[in-house]
């Protein structure tokens, strides 16, 4: 589960009932209701599942277990600047896995992760349709092709400062 | 009503539209074998998530193995359960399952009462191919003070997720992740003590393996009992000797109090009481407390409290300071049988027999698992010491007796000991539901009318439906009675106390489906609700063999008021025998 701890203010809990009503407070529409909380909060805290269950008539527990089924839902909040390697089999065959393994290495996160001053964050993703590129590795809305680990450093370096 | 003709295993069958192959072919008494399905018929569960594939079966002419469980029957359909193409299937199945399974076996609580052990008998594993799992389970345990969840355990049946939120409208339990992480828990995998768990034990009771399973206190209470220096007393529950029996391959629905009695004395117990002693002084206080708020309520009193709840039960406690923090003070005051013999026999009886409440033990034999609960919290102990020290289930009973090499099916019946042994057919039919709200009608008539009530029985307060309501006459006076078994049949008249909207004077709730004698700590039933049937029925027959039937003639009862309490709803009695209740209803913490 997430570690972070916070505290919802008046207006994230007035977001939140705002995002609710837009669907009626229908539970039927809760991953409706989860897709535009995280558009808003750019993750979905245990806060944050708490008041949207409340608000649906939910269970906490039922909540939580649609945002750990699908993927594309997290609970951690994406670095300032969010880190995507292709994984897609063009990438993958052209060595993204062990760009990857160097980008954790740097870090010192896992993919899924963020890092403790909040920069980076790390994900893994499927073709982003440049094979022509691969390897491909994406920092915010950069886009880096035929990237090699020895490249990882580099990159990283960008964004010093 | 529409039917449909099939072949199964060669044999032709005519069924309702609609009927799976499972339920056609057990018609035909075919036991296709199942392990994530289960279905309580009387009480109108069902769990089918079509989940664990145990029970595939062959279709002439589909490519792949159909479910059973959630395949509809067709006309014309031709199905074989048993070939050995589905052999074939059910095995590796089997295998994948237990791949991902820890192998202790040996020391899980649940071996030899457990139903995937079962199903790896009768599909003849001997080798688990594909193993990538530890012998012994690596995540972390959740121990509260009933219940152990051990996630490595759990097979995805989704059984206890149904009971959570279906039966019971808790909401503690969902599944979560997905594949190989896949598990059932409380939201952010917290443990149960900090969800909205209200410890019924309902999702233990339908739990196939050792995933979810009681805390064992037997070994507290045998230390006790080796103890020279202590003095323990035990008490049991009116719903264990209807169900004890079964442990011992008794057919189920078979009284054993005699039994239940000696196996007690046999294990070193000094004073073997009955919990049923502590039920008649509930109803002498909860009734008391009835007729005051009911007698108000006449004169024209606004803002008396009504209906009056029934208290008895520790999962229903939990469940309404956890949702409906707002009504807690409309639930009687009255501490449950439990914790009232508690409070008595460490204070009348260590008197008597002139002995300090720390020199003496008092256990609990119940059906239930949140009364380990409900026994730890901190308002029923005395400077830390508690009421009730220990409280373990009829399960856990017959596991002592065992160990302790009682021969039980050849015991000689004993009776219980004096003066918190004796008991009236009220006290016994707390055990059914519907049971306390009729005790409490035996002894409020009389009182209220001053008439003596020629039929004790009350038909319409009995049956399995999951509400009920009664009105009985009270000499001119109406009085409209409700019940619900079952969490979210509770939550139905709940809803309507909040809205306002309630007729009701009095409503008994038992958290647990059919009342004490389904509880969470009751010897399995794998899915068999006949055997709660059974249990009910004995019940009613224990009542009718007592020689008294209303609790206000309990000799014994009439003789605690004159010694040492007074009368009923006294100050002594406030005190020792009634409680209040809390908010646990989580907040959300808004920042300033």
């Amino acid at each position: 589960m997430s570690s972070i701890k916070i505290e919802l203010r008046k207006e994230d809990i007035d977001k939140i009932h705002e995002i609710c009503a837009s669907f009626n407070n229908d539970p039927i529409e809760l991953i409706n209701v989860l897709h535009k909380s995280q558009e808003h909060f750019g993750y979905l805290p245990a806060e944050v599942q708490e008041v949207i269950a409340e608000r649906l008539n939910l269970s906490v527990a039922k909540v939580y277990g649609v945002v750990t089924f699908y993927s594309f839902f997290t609970m951690t909040p994406h670095g300032k600047y969010p880190i995507s390697i292709c994984m897609g089999t063009a990438c993958y065959v052209r060595g993204a896995e062990k760009v990857l393994d160097e980008f954790k290495k740097e870090l010192g996160i896992q993919v899924g992760q963020t890092t403790a001053d909040g920069k980076f964050s790390l994900s893994s993703l499927r073709c982003v349709g440049a094979c022509g590129l691969a390897p491909v590795v994406l920092v915010g809305g950069k886009t880096y092709g035929r990237v090699a680990p020895d490249d990882v450093k580099n990159i990283l370096k960008e964004y010093e400062g | 009503m529409e039917t449909v003709k099939l072949t199964i295993d060669n044999k032709q069958i005519e069924v309702q539209r609609g009927t799976t192959i499972l339920k056609a072919a057990r018609e035909m008494g075919i036991d296709i074998p199942t392990l994530c399905y289960m279905e309580l018929h009387d009480l109108n569960i069902e769990n089918k998530p079509g989940g664990c594939r145990i029970c595939v079966v062959e279709v002439q002419g589909r490519r792949n193995l159909v479910p059973a469980c959630i395949t509809k029957c067709e006309e014309g359909m031709v199905v074989r359960t048993h070939n050995p193409r589905v052999l074939n299937a059910r095995r590796i199945v089997m295998e994948f399952i237990l791949s991902d399974h820890p192998k202790d076996c040996l020391t899980c609580a649940k071996s030899g009462h457990c139903d995937l052990q079962n199903m790896a008998v009768r599909l003849g594993i001997r080798d688990i191919p594909n193993q990538d799992i530890s012998a012994m389970s690596t995540y972390r345990l959740d121990t509260s003070p009933s219940i152990i969840r051990d996630l490595d355990k759990c097979i995805m049946c989704r059984r206890c997720e149904m009971m959570c939120n279906e039966v019971q409208t808790v909401g503690a339990l969902s599944a979560f992740k997905r594949g190989f992480m896949a598990a059932v828990a409380p939201a952010f995998e917290q443990n149960l003590e900090h969800s909205p768990c209200t410890y019924c034990g309902q999702c233990v009771a339908v739990c196939p393996t050792g995933a979810l399973t009681e805390v064992d206190n037997t070994p507290q209470v045998l230390r006790a009992l080796a103890d020279p220096s202590k003095t323990v007393v035990v008490q049991t529950a009116p719903a264990v000797r209807a169900a004890l029996g079964e442990e011992f391959g008794m057919a189920p629905g078979t009284l054993v109090t005699g039994k239940m009695v000696a196996a007690l004395k046999a294990l070193g117990f000094d004073y073997v009481f009955d919990t049923d002693f502590a039920a008649d002084l509930t109803i002498m206080e909860e009734g008391t407390e009835l007729l005051g708020r009911v007698g108000k309520f006449l004169k024209g009193d606004k803002d008396v409290k009504l209906p009056i709840l029934t208290s008895c039960c520790p999962g229903w406690v939990n469940f309404f300071e956890h949702n409906y923090p707002e009504l807690k003070d409309v639930p009687s005051t009255a501490k449950s049988p439990q914790q009232m013999f508690g409070a008595i026999a460490k204070s009348y009886f260590a008197e008597k027999i002139n002995i300090k409440r720390e020199d003496m033990v008092v256990v609990s034999v119940m059906p239930c698992l949140a009364k380990k609960y409900e026994s730890q919290r901190e308002e029923f102990s005395v400077n830390g010491n508690p009421d009730v020290d220990f409280s373990i289930s009829t399960r856990e009973l017959a596991a002592f007796i065992k160990q302790a090499n009682i021969d039980f099916n050849n015991l000689s019946d004993e009776e219980f000991d004096r003066p918190l042994g004796e008991s009236t057919g009220a006290a016994v039919i707390f055990g059914n539901t519907g049971g306390v709200i009729e005790a409490a009608v035996r002894t409020a008539y009389e009182i209220y009318t001053g008439k003596k009530l020629e039929k004790v029985e009350y038909e319409q307060l009995r049956g399995m439906e999951g509400v009920r309501s009664a009105t009985i006459d009270f000499n001119g006076l109406p009085l409209n009675i409700g019940i619900a078994h079952g969490l979210s049949n509770a939550r139905k008249l709940l809803d309507d106390v909040k809205a306002g909207k309630s007729n009701f004077h009095a409503i008994e709730v038992m958290a647990c489906p059919g009342g004490c004698i389904g509880g969470g700590g009751q010897p399995l039933h794998h899915g068999d609700s006949s055997i709660l049937k059974a249990r009910a029925k004995a019940i009613y027959e224990e009542d009718v063999n007592k020689p008294i039937r209303k609790s206000h003639e309990n000799p014994y009862i009439k003789q605690l008021y004159e010694e040492f309490l007074g009368e009923p709803n006294s100050e002594k009695a406030h005190h020792l025998l009634h409680t209040h209740y809390f908010d646990k209803k989580k907040k959300i913490i808004v920042k300033q």
